[in-house]
């Protein structure tokens, strides 16, 4: 997500897209906690067709208290999707599975896995989260793809199932250290929850759907609010000590702190799984069996190496690489740099980019070039900074 | 001395034929947090209008231009060990560059701080 939003004149040139370029003429929408950002002073920018708050305190500041404590994300502009059917002579699980290179048949009730939604060549069209319930399917998917989404998965389920958008619902994300503390005080029994599991729960008579989960490397909730209920349900949470309302901008520096990857920047369509490094959202048994779009081309990726790889890059001095920054490895060109900017954790510039395989070995020296200066970088592991996810017997 | 302001949210303070340069607090509240400025090198020549540095905040790089034309005759060193002066000290500590005006006629465009004030506020 690159979101720059700068004073007209201070332009943001070398930003990469700015969100008003990418949506010329768009209508821009409103979610349901419009209102509660603007009351809470943040600062509100177009982003996936929506006015969302980019920054309250300014992005260091909300991306260290999240880091130390918790911090209460918007993220309503997220596809919420149910999938049903008769489980017996449609099952979804078997449907998904064709769309999805995931294991979605062995999924248990209540638990989550990340998935991707491909092309016939393997591209990745989005990336997910899938969670099967009692009754059906519960999907998680970007909101600047989710008509597009909406649209492959009438094309591509069998008719028989029902493909609900729940256009009327909040979501919001607690993330942090301190997010359990928050939130099980005002909704005992989230505690009981583990890394990518889910449950119903009520607050304040409101009934929500909560999933121990994230895009931030911290422990923390996602939870499904009714759009009516929002502003209730962020009011509570955000009134718990731990807690402050942060911003979209604090969102990405967390994520690629993480090294988690955006749909649109890091993730797009010429990029399959195994290029992506998302082994894990590609089992054994899926690639023994195959039976998801482009797997032919997605297990020959994996099983012999894709021809390029996403690499994290920690770069030498203070100068931040930004999305589209070409990558160097002596005097060749061998990438691009898909995402970029400062850690506030680390206090040193940090990107995420596509290499040949070739440069794509930790530790090798790299040159990203800005504004035709060559910065020196090394590859780095990712996550840059530790994941804390509380998961099953820890 | 006398400040002048620019439709871009620079400032330009002026003394004895030396302006001093840098970005209004709109502008730096507008950025956010800023981790980085790249500065002309000494002597560089500047036109108005023209890129004259860079400011890098956690999520985007903004051009600053130059209110006017000069030659840089002086660079603010304390940016690079501490950019946040930048958001902290924007219209005195925060300053970018000095520059040695070549046509001081180009400063009669420029807005006064009452000009700027009401300029902001239409924003």
């Amino acid at each position: 997500m690159t979101v720059g939003r700068i004073a007209p004149g201070v332009i943001d040139r070398h930003g990469g897209k700015s969100v008003s370029d990418e949506e010329p003429e768009e209508i821009i929408q409103t979610l349901p906690l419009d209102h509660w950002h603007r009351a809470r002073d943040a600062r509100m920018v177009p982003f996936a067709g929506y006015h969302m708050p980019i920054q309250y305190d300014g992005i260091i500041a909300e991306h260290l208290w999240t880091r130390e404590s918790a911090g209460l994300f918007d993220v309503s502009h997220m596809g919420q999707l149910l999938i049903s059917g008769d489980a017996e002579s449609v099952p979804v699980d078997v449907a998904l599975e064709k769309l999805l290179p995931g294991d979605i048949v062995n999924l248990g009730v209540d638990r989550m896995r990340y998935s991707l939604l491909l092309d016939d060549q393997g591209g990745i069209l989005d990336d997910l989260m899938v969670t099967r319930r009692a009754g059906d399917f519960y999907l998680v998917v970007n909101g600047a793809t989710k008509a597009d989404d909406i649209a492959h998965l009438h094309e591509y389920l069998p008719e028989e199932l029902t493909l609900n958008h729940l256009g009327e619902h909040a979501l919001l994300a607690l993330q942090g250290p301190k997010a359990v503390d928050a939130l099980a005080r005002i909704c005992p029994g989230v505690e009981a929850l583990v890394f990518m599991t889910a449950g119903a729960f009520e607050m304040a008579d409101v009934p929500l759907w909560i999933s121990r989960s994230g895009y931030t490397g911290e422990d923390g909730f996602e939870i499904s609010i009714p759009a009516d209920d929002a502003a209730t349900i962020a009011s509570l949470i955000a009134a718990q000590p731990e807690v402050k309302p942060i911003g979209l901008g604090a969102r990405d520096s967390l994520r690629l702190e993480a090294g988690l990857p955006l749909y649109g920047h890091d993730l797009d369509a010429m990029i399959d799984p195994a290029m992506a490094g998302l082994g894990f959202a590609v089992p054994k048994r899926r690639r023994a069996e195959g039976g998801f779009p482009g797997a032919t081309i997605v297990c020959r990726h994996f099983a012999e190496g894709p021809p390029r790889k996403r690499i994290g890059l920690i770069l030498k001095g203070r100068l931040p690489a930004r999305e589209g920054a070409p990558i160097f490895d002596g005097d060749v060109e061998v990438g691009i740099v898909t995402s970029g900017g400062f850690s506030p954790s680390l206090q040193v510039p940090i990107a995420m980019g596509y290499v040949a395989a070739g440069s794509a070995v930790l530790d090798r020296p790299l040159q990203i070039e800005v504004r035709g200066k060559r910065l020196d970088a090394v590859v780095a592991p990712m996550p840059f900074v530790p994941h804390h996810y509380v998961r099953q017997g820890s | 001395m006398t400040t002048f302001y620019t439709d871009e949210h620079e400032w330009i303070s002026v003394k004895d034929g030396t302006a001093t340069v840098g970005i209004t607090d709109y502008a730096q509240a507008q950025l956010g947090d800023i981790v980085f400025v790249e500065l002309p090198a000494l002597g560089a020549d500047v036109a108005k209008g023209g890129e004259a540095a860079v400011v890098e905040s956690v999520k985007a790089a903004s051009d600053v231009f130059a209110p006017v034309t000069g030659t840089v005759s002086e660079i603010n060193p304390a940016l690079e060990e501490d950019p946040a002066l930048v958001n902290s000290a924007p219209e005195t500590g925060g300053w970018f560059f000095k520059l040695a005006l070549a046509d001081p006629s180009e400063l009669e465009g420029l807005m006064d701080a009452a000009e700027y004030k009401a300029f902001c506020e239409g924003l």
